[in-house]
């Protein structure tokens, strides 16, 4: 049987994190703070003509965040930024395709909305 | 001491299978502490002092005899020196504004330690913004003892030693006295104050012994109700020092211009106190010395040498601090493997396992350890065996969920 919550995909995600290190020349280069963990990610990135062409984060956060951080990032490189922004907190949910408490909820969106924060300078 | 104090504790009658193991963060409280309170709402409730009536007399008459018993219990015979606060955090908040805002001056060192809680290094980094005193840190080694001897700083600036007796994340009790001793034969003028928030449950505790200045800890944490605290400071400090809080209870005369303070406590206890938290306080010191500390901390030792055997058959954990009993109570953090704490006790509250994970509000010290958070359990008197042999079997469900 399959954990609640801690399935393959997020064991996968947290094992062998994608997008996981720091993008070289980046346009952007944000660190974000969980406050209720203080649980820190960062995350940098290339855009090019309206796309998202590479995105790295780093982060020493739960199973859950990196998991997350890992689809969310998978999801979004070599998209379009205007697509990305009409992302919302629902499709990273969804991704996970976990039943989360709200303090776990924060931790699942933390590289949501920090990607959402950065991209909208551009 | 399961067959003696588990039944007082009505929590787990509540809660079959509860395994609760974060007593560090707040403690259960006895129905003799229950009672009191609901005994004093029920029975005596009237706002204390200024009452020209009977039930008022008798609210602080119990009330004014709460603060002889916290001034007997940490060993002082005069009942004005104890100050009642909202909790350890007010207490040491008190200390700084009251007493560091007036008498600390620009380049006086403020000496704390890596190991302390959050709210014994904001209100003096706050201070240092303000008044640009300096706030230096003894550090901790690899075993979770403050390394004093090699501490080096300008003693002849040092005017305040503000450390924990007891660390609330590695459980290490710190030598007090041994270190004041330190400090005054190196030329230390200093003021030294305590922070027993970790201690007091525990250990019994003599002002006069541990030698310091301001001793600071909160009622829930020592099986009383939250929302109280406790301030001692010998009484020519008090005198000197300024309220935190202004407003009713705390003067002398009020006129349109001017306001002049009572004379102590009064002085540092505006507004109305929360009455039947420190009626509530009082049943819990008793209960605490009707089990006896001597016989509560024999107890945990015990189960402290057990958890810590336990701890070495696990082989991808990782204990911080001491391994040893000696010097040190029941408080454990560690890590498994490189699973995140927060994952770790998320399973852990599937098994009814209750423990803390995060900084602990200690990030300086896990910066020390080089980590972001650690698991944390901590025992209290109600603690059995079992209770760590379920641990030990969640920690094993931890390793196994994640496939380590």
């Amino acid at each position: 049987m399959q954990d609640p919550i801690y399935r393959e995909i997020i064991l996968e995600h947290w094992q062998d994190p994608q997008n996981y290190g720091v993008v070289d020349n980046a346009d952007f280069d944000v660190t974000d703070l969980n406050p209720l963990c203080g649980d820190e990610i960062r995350i940098t990135g290339k855009i090019k003509n309206g796309k998202l062409i590479d995105i790295g984060f780093v982060s020493e956060g739960c199973a859950i965040s990196k998991a997350s951080a890992s689809l969310f990032t998978e999801k979004i490189k070599g998209e379009s930024l205007s697509d990305i922004k009409k992302l919302g907190p629902d499709d990273v949910l969804e991704e996970l395709g976990i039943e989360l408490t709200p303090a776990r909820t924060k931790c699942a969106l933390l590289i949501y909305s920090a990607t959402k924060q950065t991209l909208k300078s551009f | 001491m399961k067959d003696a104090s588990w039944n007082d504790f009505p929590i787990f009658k509540n809660n079959p299978g509860l395994v609760y193991l974060d007593s560090a963060a707040t403690s259960q409280k006895p129905q003799a502490v229950i009672n009191a309170v609901s005994n004093f709402c029920e029975t005596h409730n009237s706002n204390i002092h200024r009452g020209i009536y009977t039930l008022s007399h008798n609210a602080t008459d119990l009330f004014e005899k709460t603060r002889e018993k916290v001034a007997k219990f940490i060993g002082t015979k005069t009942a004005s020196e104890i100050i009642f606060t909202s909790g350890t955090t007010e207490s040491i908040n008190l200390v700084a504004r009251g007493y560091g805002n007036k008498h600390l001056e620009k380049g006086d060192i403020v000496v704390l330690s890596e190991m302390e809680h959050h709210s014994n290094i904001v209100p003096w980094l706050r201070l240092k913004e303000e008044k640009g005193i300096e706030v230096t840190f003894i550090p901790v080694d690899d075993e979770g003892i403050l390394d004093y001897k090699n501490f080096d700083v300008n003693y002849s600036k040092v005017k305040l030693l503000a450390i924990t007796h007891v660390s609330n994340v590695l459980g290490t009790i710190n030598p007090i006295s041994d270190i004041v001793n330190h400090f005054r034969k190196n030329g230390a003028v200093a003021k030294v104050l305590v922070d027993a928030a970790q201690s007091i449950p525990h250990l019994e505790i003599n002002v006069k012994d541990l030698d310091c200045d301001f001793l600071a800890f909160s009622s829930h944490k020592m099986l009383g109700p939250s929302g109280v605290g406790v301030l001692w400071t010998k009484k020519e400090i008090l005198e000197s020092m300024d309220p935190l809080i202004f407003g009713s209870h705390m003067i002398k005369k009020v006129t349109k211009d001017k306001a002049t303070w009572a004379d102590i406590p009064d002085k540092f206890e505006a507004g109305t106190r929360n009455i039947e938290g420190v009626i509530g306080l009082g049943a819990a010191i008793d209960y605490l010395q009707s089990t006896g500390l001597a016989n509560i901390l024999k107890y945990e030792q015990l189960l402290t040498e057990y958890a810590l055997d336990k701890f070495k058959t696990l082989k991808d954990v990782k204990l911080f601090g001491s391994k040893l009993s000696k010097n040190r109570l029941g408080v454990f953090s560690f890590a498994v493997g490189r699973i995140h704490p927060h994952d770790v006790s998320e399973i852990l509250n599937r098994e009814n396992i209750c423990i803390r994970s995060g900084h602990h509000c200690t990030q300086p010290l896990m910066s020390c350890l080089g980590v972001m958070g650690t698991a944390r359990a901590s025992l209290y008197l109600y603690n059995t065996k079992n209770d760590i042999d379920k641990l030990v079997d969640g920690i094993e469900l931890v390793e196994k969920t994640f496939k380590i």
